[in-house]
Formats: C-alpha cells, sequence, structure tokens
C-alpha cells in the first residue's frame, strides 16, 4: 500500500484513539468533575469575581441565549475597531499593513465572530500582527467556546430529569476556552513550530536567492494562531493560502497534527455525550452515523485525487503522483483529499490545497461535507445540527410505527418539530437564494468580473462561497474574486443568520424538553441507542440534502465531471 | 413560551423557577465587557507571548524561520520555495505568484478550464525542449501545474531525476554523479512510511553548486 495512503488512515486512527479518552475528559469538564486541569480554577474564578458572573447560577436556556448575544456583540465592535484602525496601531504592524474598508471590515469581523473564517483578504498584506491575534487569535478561542457552551447546554438538557436550570453559559464557555481548547492549542502549537512554523514579531525578510534575485518572505506569531484556528474548527489562515503555506504547515508531521485536531474535538464531543449521559451506546451510535457520512466523502475524494484530471492525463504526461494543481509536494494528493474532506464536514474551513482545482466530483464532495455541516461539524455547532437531524428522524419514525415520537424519555412534540424542520430547511434556503442571487448579478452584468473559471466550474465557485458562508465553514474556490461589496455584505448577512439561529434553535428545543415530565423507557420506546436508528438518522441526513442540493450540485460539479471524464 | 404542559403534569408544579438575575440585560452586557477585556489580555497576550517565548529557546531560529546558507551567505528559507529558472539549475514547480513569498496564491484553475489546460499544454511543450532526451511520458506532473501557494520548496524525486540530463549537460558533469546526489537529497516518508518521498529543490541546488565548485 502507498505511504501516502498509510498516512491518511494513520490520522483517522490516530484521531479516533485520542478523541475517546478526550471525549470522557470534556464530560468530565462539563459536569465539573475533577480534571487535572484544576489548576485553571483560580483563574477562571479571579475571571468570574471581577467581572461580577456568579458562575454558580444556574440559567434558562433563554438567559443563556441572551448571554450569548450580549457577549458576542461586544466581540463584533472589537473586531470591527482593531481592523478598521489597522494603521494607527501602536504595536505588533512592522509591514504597515493598511486598515480595512468598511465593507471588508465588517465581512472580516462577522465571519470571525461566527467562527466561519470567510477570509476576503490575506494576511501577509491585509492584517497587522496586532489584529492577527488581537481580532483573529482571540475570537477564534472565544467562538469555539461559545459554540462548545452551547452544545453543554443540550447536554445538559438530555439528562433524565424535569428542570428549566440548564447550568450557566459563562462557565461553559469558560471552561471549554480554558480546559479544552487551550491545552490542545498550546500542544499543537509547540509542535508546529518546531516543525518550522514562525512565531515571530519581525516582518518581512528580504533575502537574495540563490539565482541572485530578491525574494520577500512574510513572517509572523503565526504558530500561535495556526494552532487554534485548527482546534477550534475556525481555519482562518494566518497566509493567504492557509495551510498550503509552507510555513503555516512546513512538514507531512505539521500537517498530521494540523489535521487530526481539525476532527478532534468534533469526534470526541460524540463521545463526550454518550459519557456525559452515562449513556455509551448513544455516542456511539452518533459518531457511527457522523464516520458513516465522513468515509464516504473521505474514500471517494482521496480516489479522486489520486487518480488526477483526466484532462491532463489525455496530454501523456506521468499522472501517478494525482492531481497536483494547487497541492503541495510535501503533502501529497491523498493528504490533501484528507484534508478537503475533514476541513468541509466540519466548520473549519482551512485549506492545504486550493479547493477551486480538485478534480469535479472531490469539489463536490467538499460542498456535500458543509451542505451536511453535521458529519462531525465544528466544535460543539456539529453536534447541534446533528442534534436537529435526530428531532426529525425520532419524529419520522415515530409517524412510521404509529406512537407517540419520543427522545430520550422526553416527548417530541409539534413545536419542537417545527424549530428542527426551520433550522434545517434554513440552511439550504440561506445557500440557493444567495446562489441565485448572484447567478442572476452576473448573468445581468457579466463584466463583473468575479469568476475565475467559466461554465459549470463557475457556476461551483459561486455555489461553494455561500455554501461555505452558511456552514460557517469559511473555505472557497477561492478563484471567486470576492473582496467586493456586493460579496462582502451578501455572505457577511448570511454568516450571521446561519450562525445564530442553528444555535438558538436547537437549544430552544433542548430547553423545552428538559422542561417536559420525564417517562421512563418502556418496551413501547423507540430506541435511540441502536443501530437501526443511526441508519435512519444517517438516511433522514441524506434525504433532507439530496433534495435541497442535488439541482444545484449537478449544475455545478457534476456537469462538469461530464466533460472531462 | 409560557409552558401549557405545566398544567397538565402536576410533577412539574415542583420545578423551581430559576433565580431571576439581579441585573437585566444592561448587567450582563457590563459583565460580558469585563469578561472580554479579560480573555483578551489572557488569549491575545499570555498564551501568544508563552508560544513565543518557547519558540525562541527550542524551535529552529528562534521561530524566526528556517534559513539555508551557501558559502556563508543566507540563500533561502528551507520551507518557503524559490523560482529557478536557469538551465544549469533543478527548476522549481511553476508558481501562480512566482514566488513572491510577501503573498502566496495559487492558480485557482478548475480542471476543466481550456486556459489552464492550454497552460499545462504550453509547460509540457517547454519542457520538453529544454530537456531533450525526456519523454513526454517521464515528465511528472508537478513540474507542469502550480502549487496551491505558489510557494512549494519541493519535487517529487521523479520530478528531480528528470532535470539531472540537463543539468548534468549545461555544468559538464558526469550524470551519473548528479543523478547520485538527487537520490541523496531524497528526504524519505515521515517514519518511513507516512506520506510522500520528496526533494527540496533549494538545498538540491546549493548541494550541487558544491559539487560544482569541489570539482
Amino acid at each position: 500500500m502507498s505511504t501516502d495512503i498509510l498516512g491518511v488512515i494513520a490520522m483517522f486512527l490516530l484521531t479516533v484513539a485520542i478523541g475517546l479518552p478526550l471525549g470522557k475528559y470534556i464530560a468530565r469538564v462539563y459536569k465539573g468533575e475533577r480534571t487535572w486541569l484544576d489548576f485553571m480554577a483560580p483563574v477562571e474564578r479571579l475571571f468570574f469575581r471581577v467581572s461580577g458572573i456568579d458562575a454558580s447560577r444556574e440559567m434558562t436556556w433563554k438567559q443563556s441565549m441572551v448571554a450569548l448575544l450580549s457577549i458576542n456583540l461586544i466581540w463584533f465592535f472589537w473586531a470591527m475597531f482593531l481592523l478598521m484602525t489597522q494603521s494607527h496601531h501602536p504595536f505588533w504592524n512592522p509591514d504597515g499593513n493598511p486598515s480595512m474598508s468598511p465593507d471588508l471590515a465588517f465581512n472580516t469581523a462577522v465571519s470571525f465572530l461566527v467562527n466561519c473564517n470567510l477570509q476576503h483578504y490575506s494576511g501577509e498584506t491585509g492584517l497587522s500582527y496586532l489584529s492577527q491575534l488581537g481580532v483573529m487569535t482571540f475570537l477564534q478561542f472565544v467562538t469555539a467556546g461559545t459554540g462548545m457552551a452551547a452544545c453543554a447546554i443540550v447536554f445538559n438538557a438530555m439528562r433524565n430529569r424535569s428542570t428549566e436550570h440548564l447550568g450557566n453559559f459563562f462557565d461553559y464557555f469558560m471552561k471549554s476556552c480554558t480546559r479544552i481548547l487551550l491545552p490542545i492549542s498550546m500542544v499543537v502549537a509547540v509542535i508546529i513550530a518546531m516543525e518550522g512554523t514562525p512565531m515571530t514579531f519581525e516582518g518581512k525578510d528580504t533575502i537574495t536567492t540563490l539565482q541572485g534575485a530578491e525574494q520577500q518572505v512574510s513572517r509572523g506569531p503565526a504558530a500561535a494562531m495556526v494552532a487554534i484556528k485548527q482546534v477550534g474548527t475556525n481555519g482562518g489562515g494566518f497566509f493567504g493560502v492557509n495551510s498550503s503555506h509552507p510555513l503555516e504547515n512546513p512538514t507531512y508531521l505539521s500537517n498530521m497534527v494540523e489535521n487530526i485536531v481539525i476532527i478532534l474535538i468534533p469526534i470526541a464531543l460524540a463521545f463526550a455525550l454518550g459519557f456525559y449521559l452515562e449513556r455509551k451506546r448513544l455516542g456511539w451510535m452518533v459518531f457511527g452515523a457522523m464516520t458513516a457520512g465522513f468515509l464516504m466523502l473521505l474514500t471517494t475524494t482521496v480516489y479522486f485525487e489520486m487518480n488526477g484530471n483526466p484532462a491532463i492525463s489525455n496530454m501523456g504526461i506521468d499522472q501517478r503522483l494525482g492531481s497536483l494543481e494547487g497541492k503541495e509536494m510535501r503533502l501529497g494528493a491523498a493528504a490533501s483529499g484528507m484534508w478537503a474532506t475533514s476541513t468541509t464536514v466540519t466548520s473549519n474551513g482551512s485549506v492545504n490545497a486550493m479547493h477551486d482545482s480538485l478534480t469535479p466530483l472531490s469539489g463536490m464532495n467538499t460542498m456535500i461535507g458543509m451542505m451536511i455541516n453535521s458529519f462531525y461539524g465544528g466544535v460543539g455547532v456539529g453536534f447541534l445540527n446533528f442534534f436537529v437531524f435526530i428531532i426529525i428522524a425520532v419524529f419520522i419514525s415515530g409517524l412510521m410505527v404509529g406512537r407517540t415520537p419520543e427522545f430520550l424519555g422526553k416527548k417530541v412534540e409539534a413545536r419542537e418539530v417545527k424549530i428542527a424542520i426551520m433550522i434545517a430547511l434554513l440552511h439550504p434556503f440561506l445557500i440557493l437564494s444567495g446562489t441565485a442571487l448572484a447567478a442572476y448579478v452576473y448573468v445581468q452584468d457579466p463584466t463583473v468580473g468575479w469568476l475565475n473559471n467559466p461554465s459549470f466550474h463557475g457556476f461551483s465557485e459561486m455555489l461553494y462561497e455561500y455554501t461555505s458562508a452558511s456552514a460557517n465553514n469559511g473555505s472557497g474556490f477561492e478563484g471567486l474574486g470576492d473582496n467586493t461589496p456586493f460579496w462582502n455584505i451578501t455572505t457577511g448577512i448570511v454568516l450571521a443568520l446561519s450562525r445564530y439561529l442553528p444555535i438558538i434553535g436547537p437549544v430552544a428545543i433542548a430547553g423545552i424538553m428538559a422542561r417536559k415530565r420525564y417517562i421512563p423507557e418502556s418496551a413501547g420506546t423507540l430506541k435511540t441507542d441502536t443501530g437501526t436508528f443511526g441508519l435512519m438518522v444517517f438516511f433522514v441526513i441524506w434525504i433532507v440534502s439530496a433534495l435541497a442540493f442535488f439541482p444545484s450540485l449537478v449544475l455545478g460539479p457534476i456537469a462538469e465531471y461530464f466533460t472531462i471524464y | 413560551m409560557e409552558p401549557k404542559v405545566k398544567e397538565k403534569h402536576p410533577q412539574e408544579r415542583l420545578i423551581q423557577r430559576p433565580v431571576p438575575g439581579r441585573k437585566g440585560t444592561g448587567g450582563i452586557l457590563k459583565q460580558s465587557l469585563i469578561l472580554t477585556i479579560l480573555c483578551i489580555g489572557f488569549f491575545v497576550f499570555l498564551y501568544p507571548l508563552s508560544i513565543w517565548a518557547i519558540s525562541k529557546v527550542a524551535a529552529p531560529n528562534g521561530g524566526e524561520g528556517k534559513i539555508v546558507e551557501s558559502n556563508g551567505r543566507a540563500v533561502g528559507f528551507e520551507n518557503v520555495g524559490q523560482s529557478f529558472t536557469e538551465d544549469r539549475y533543478f527548476y522549481s514547480r511553476p508558481s501562480a505568484v512566482e514566488y513572491d513569498g510577501g503573498g502566496s496564491g495559487g492558480s485557482n484553475h478548475g480542471p476543466s478550464n481550456p486556459e489552464h489546460l492550454a497552460e499545462v499544454q504550453g509547460r509540457i511543450d517547454a519542457f520538453l525542449e529544454k530537456n531533450p532526451t525526456v519523454k513526454r511520458e517521464e515528465v511528472p506532473a508537478e513540474l507542469v501545474t502550480a502549487s496551491g501557494s505558489g510557494l512549494d520548496p519541493h519535487l517529487s524525486p521523479q520530478g528531480a531525476l528528470v532535470q539531472v540530463e540537463r543539468v548534468a549537460h549545461v555544468r559538464n558533469l558526469p550524470v551519473e554523479q548528479v543523478r547520485a546526489l538527487v537520490q541523496e537529497q531524497v528526504e524519505a516518508p515521515l517514519i518511513g512510511v507516512l506520506g510522500p518521498e520528496k526533494v527540496n529543490v533549494l538545498k538540491l541546488n546549493v548541494a550541487l553548486d558544491q559539487l560544482d565548485t569541489q570539482r
């Protein structure tokens, strides 16, 4: 077997092997049990005391959501402020990069605030180091913490009892940051720094190459930022081309580490659910359904990338190493396919190869990953999306067997199902209406010059951009000329809608269900921790997504496939 | 959203109403603001500076990027590819940004883009012209396709080996000696089994210059 494929298998197995104990640890953190990171407790207590927050006060789901939105609002203003004043930053701007235009600052602030990290700028020329750390790194920590806190609230709501008290948002948020995200990020940052990722406050270096030309090389405090961008499924790179940049991702080892942590916490959270509720089989059901979807996308993507572009094979050259346009030789086609899948099934969106240059069906797979957005999904929010599909699956199964649908001893009634369906349909609505609007504008005035590729692939570029925005992913078919007011504003709006509603929806469902009477399991209960139910959820996900997205995929990647195969 | 179900299930009357917050939304905003400031101190300064301090001590070149030297002169960063266009050097891969390390970028050309395919065809023809002893089916794809970053420092072993005869010819070196040099420079997969083999073009060319001067 080729060493490229062995690398991919090793990455996946390592992730699961680390994810299982990490899931156990996360469950302990959210339950408030003792962990070996309890030495962080004084820091957390100090923060809460100074802020005047009583972290032991339990909140209702509505109070939690108010707290979530309030703190997010403050982060938004902080980000806008830093981005629009970059040219005046008193320190950490050695390259003298300029301030952002208002529409670009809006897009960037929203995009990082919602954990999406869509980037319509290039890090080397568009950001000061102060912004890289003050906006990007900061938001990459706290927004990941926000998503995980929302997830913890839902976990809490699923316990066997009737209550309105669902923990304290600030407590979950802070612990997610200090006990989970921070330690993992530190380990990753140190490893990639050793591998050669820069961590310096020096500006660009100018060097005379061997051939005698001048070459400028951008540097910066990259290692610290790259670590959390991967760990928190954020994905916004330090350099313009993200982790395909040889300083951001210098070796195969750094690539393995960065790729593993993309899916590590999302996988760990599936297990954490099982440990938290003491229903390990349920955790395995969630992990199993997610993994089945992930592996389907992974194997086909790796296969197509390793087989190369047939249009280039026809030219008679040696394409044994796969399709290499937009890829890096230290990583290879297989590891690029692995990353492309990992980054799109989660809401990460970092890249180690240019997705615009992927072969057509791999490009489609990356879009499917984002359209479904719950085959692992982003930290915290991935499980929330999956939870919505569980509710729908419970409802449909209930109808099929003629019983009142129940999930974990709570009745699933009309209001919960309505919310779930609205959240499930919001995603296709935002993607398809955005794409339709952009396609319309383009057809009316082809001189807007957005597209880097003609024909079907050009359509894919627009479809991908809204899919990425709505999935809070942040990767792109980067040929799209997206730093224009049209794209900055429309994707900014999609970003905001597609972040907060899909958090509030599932939390509301969970909050409403938590209040209901607990019905002990009986012979008539639909078992939700079985393989059969896992399969049911899996099919519900595919049916909802296929109905919504298949026509648009036919117009883009599938049509392109038939032009070159 | 008052729960109507409450009347239906007497058990639920026992549920305690949550303790109302002593402060309203204004209170939450103020709490959030202070917590934000503290988090900024922690994640924007403390965390990066601790990674910076560790890098300063332990990372290659103090975290400023690994430098490659030739005859005591710094000629580039090991991890950042550079343009080699002269025939006496091994070429790097094509780059969409001409190896401008102040920026970075790929072509973002789709697989069916006719402009892209014409460009690849042009590169194949140009390569074959410069390397007349090489057969078309021996040209590896990376030599005619642009990398993702535009700064790819590596080639596959085959990407270097097909250039051996040209380089040896231009430099008047024995072909076998140059081929041995390439083979020496091949970096094995991680722990021997994970990922691709590769050759760092800058290091290869530095070694090539050394070989030439030793002669």
